[in-house]
């Protein structure tokens, strides 16, 4: 193991370290919790210039609750989650075949399809832009929630397929040949033999898509442009506008905007980590 | 054993059942290619003819040649972005050996470390839209942390967002932040996976601290190191969020990045320049091809090499 475990120092140096952590762990979030903080203080502390003393009042449950009853906040996390769940489902589907394709089987253009799918998940968006932009007008898809996941899904495609298709490539490839010789179909063998061992992959893919897509504002802003359609990362801006230097009610509405794939991450960390590496790193 | 001789409908057997094995890769292949197809391969195409014209996003594009790149060349704005992005590319490299560092401290077995690792990978799970606010507020010369902590050291307070000189560096600082994690935890993982003994036989001959990490651990990191490497270009050439949250390309548009400014001609106020736009992406999309084509590269002779 690298660095040299510390229980091998001495105990001054134990204690250090275990002070240290901490430490260096509020540092790291300061920012964060600086807007927690913001988030329950009350609106007199503002104007009194009471920025970062303690607050004068705990207003946890009026700020939040302004953030979910008097403004479009709940509408924007519904649309969020209308445009996140059907990506995800969209894209578990198409990779967990296309990988499967790329995975298993030998032809020529294989790799070409492959490194097509890699270099469009790496282009730069505006190339896309203007195109899809006007794709989406003329399928009178333009600010609606259908035409914003129909982009997500086939671009996420180009991320899962590469995805899919590494994870399938290191499975034992003599279960596919097993099943060939017990002449079994190939879309049997697709879904009785490489689907069910897939599941881990399938699930760290389906946490990572999840956040990408709640995380995503810059095609929020070029395909849609209304509460009935924006998630939750575009309408934090009207939001804002609304509430101009109401920090309180500003870090509410943040943390509320930020908290869905934070809490995605807790419960799945695991997938989550291994997504990450894109399997990569083992 | 004597071979079963052929039943009839052996012969007969449908021409699927022939070409199975050659047939069903297309077949699974079909939705997820086509799709992609027009959605993402297409439009980069789309995008080179749309720069050759000049187009509102309503009318018919007229056809105006290379007139879009020619602008391009006396457009000072242009250059800024142009800058900018380069600043980005480098700085954003950072992300790397802090992300390595943090790694290195946080390898280690005591009490509640997982939860140490999780919560300092914490800023990369959140949107860029809420990191964006956080250090809007954060820099905030009236009342920002940021300007606590200068005056502390006895420093005027500088409004970091405000300044031109300084407000390029304040929002490539602020996505440093989540993109260290993330190289992080590919350390963090790499790290899992070093060979024990090559660590313990370097310890025999006399390596130590640096020397081990940089002869003995680092050459083997180098699959995590390559990740980090692509997600960090391609993380510091789609910096928009930040851009767009923190100071909407100002002040004086000093902040701006192609992909900022190429929205901005092509959707907002200034007007629905789309071939302008266009021509602006087709620049941005060259700079990123020279890293798409070196990736490429890099993994087909993976492929090759298995």
């Amino acid at each position: 193991m690298f660095p040299t475990p510390i229980e091998k120092s001495s105990a001054g140096v134990q204690v250090a370290y275990k002070t240290m952590l901490p430490i260096a762990l509020i540092l790291w979030l300061l920012p964060l919790i600086s807007i927690m903080v913001f988030s329950i203080k009350p609106d007199a502390d503002f104007t009194t210039g009471n920025y970062w003393g303690v607050p004068s009042s705990f207003e946890f449950f009026t700020n939040y609750g302004k953030v979910f009853f008097e403004s479009d906040m709940p509408r924007y996390l519904l649309n969020s989650l209308l445009i996140t769940i059907p990506t995800v489902i969209g894209c578990m589907i198409l990779s967990s075949m296309t990988g499967f394709a790329l995975g298993i089987y030998k032809f020529r253009s294989n790799l070409w399809i492959f490194f097509m799918f890699i270099a469009g998940n790496f282009v730069p968006f505006q190339i896309l832009m203007v195109p899809v932009r006007d794709l989406t007008l003329d399928m009178g898809l333009y600010n609606t929630i259908q035409g914003l996941v129909l982009f997500h899904i086939a671009f996420q495609t180009g991320f899962c397929t590469l995805f899919m298709r590494n994870f399938i490539r290191a499975l034992p490839f003599e279960l596919v040949e097993a099943a060939r010789v017990e002449g079994i179909s190939e879309i049997r063998i697709f879904w009785y033999v490489i689907i069910p061992l897939m599941k881990p992959a399938l699930a760290a893919m389906a946490v990572l898509i999840f956040t990408f897509i709640w995380n995503d504002f810059f095609w929020a802003v070029v395909l849609t442009q209304g509460v009935e359609s924006q998630p939750v990362t575009a309408g934090i801006t009207s939001f804002n506008a609304q509430y101009r230097a109401a920090y309180h009610l500003m870090s509410a509405g943040s943390i509320v905007a930020a908290l869905p794939p934070v809490a995605m991450f807790f419960l799945m960390q695991k997938h989550f980590i291994a997504g990450l590496t894109l399997g990569a790193v083992k | 054993m004597t071979a079963p001789a052929l039943p009839q409908s052996e012969i007969k057997r449908s021409w699927y059942k022939r070409n199975e094995i050659a047939v069903t890769p297309w077949l699974f292949l079909i939705p997820g290619v086509l799709f992609f197809i027009v959605y993402v391969i297409a439009p980069i195409f789309q995008s080179v003819g749309i720069s050759f014209t000049e187009w509102d996003g309503l009318g018919d594009p007229v056809n105006v040649g290379l007139a879009n790149y020619a602008e391009l060349f006396d457009d000072d704005a242009f250059y800024t972005s142009l800058r900018n992005n380069l600043i980005w590319l480098v700085l954003y490299l950072l992300a790397i050996p802090a992300g390595l560092l943090i790694a290195l401290l946080l390898n280690q077995t005591v009490f509640g470390i997982r939860l140490y690792k999780s919560l300092f990978f914490f800023p990369f799970v959140i949107s860029q839209v809420v990191v964006g606010l956080v250090f809007t507020w954060f820099y905030d010369p009236t009342f920002g942390l940021f300007n606590v902590a200068l005056s502390w050291i006895g420093l005027g307070p500088v409004n970091v967002l405000g300044d031109e000189n300084y407000v390029t560096y304040g929002i490539i600082a602020a996505g440093l932040w989540p993109q260290t994690a993330y190289c992080m935890i590919l350390y963090l993982t790499g790290l899992n996976a070093v060979d024990p003994e090559q660590i313990e036989a370097g310890r025999l001959d006399g390596a130590k601290g640096m020397r081990m990490l940089w002869h003995v651990v680092i050459p083997q990191l180098k699959p995590a190191t390559f990740i980090a490497f692509v997600v960090t270009i391609i993380g510091a050439l789609r910096s928009f969020d930040l851009i767009s949250i923190m100071t909407n390309g100002g002040p004086f548009g000093e902040s701006r990045v192609l992909s900022f400014y190429m929205f901005e001609v092509a959707l907002s106020e200034y007007g629905f320049r789309m071939g302008y736009g266009a021509a602006i992406a087709v620049v941005l999309f060259l700079i990123m091809l020279c890293f798409i084509v070196y990736f490429l590269w890099s993994m087909y002779q993976e492929e090759r090499g298995r």
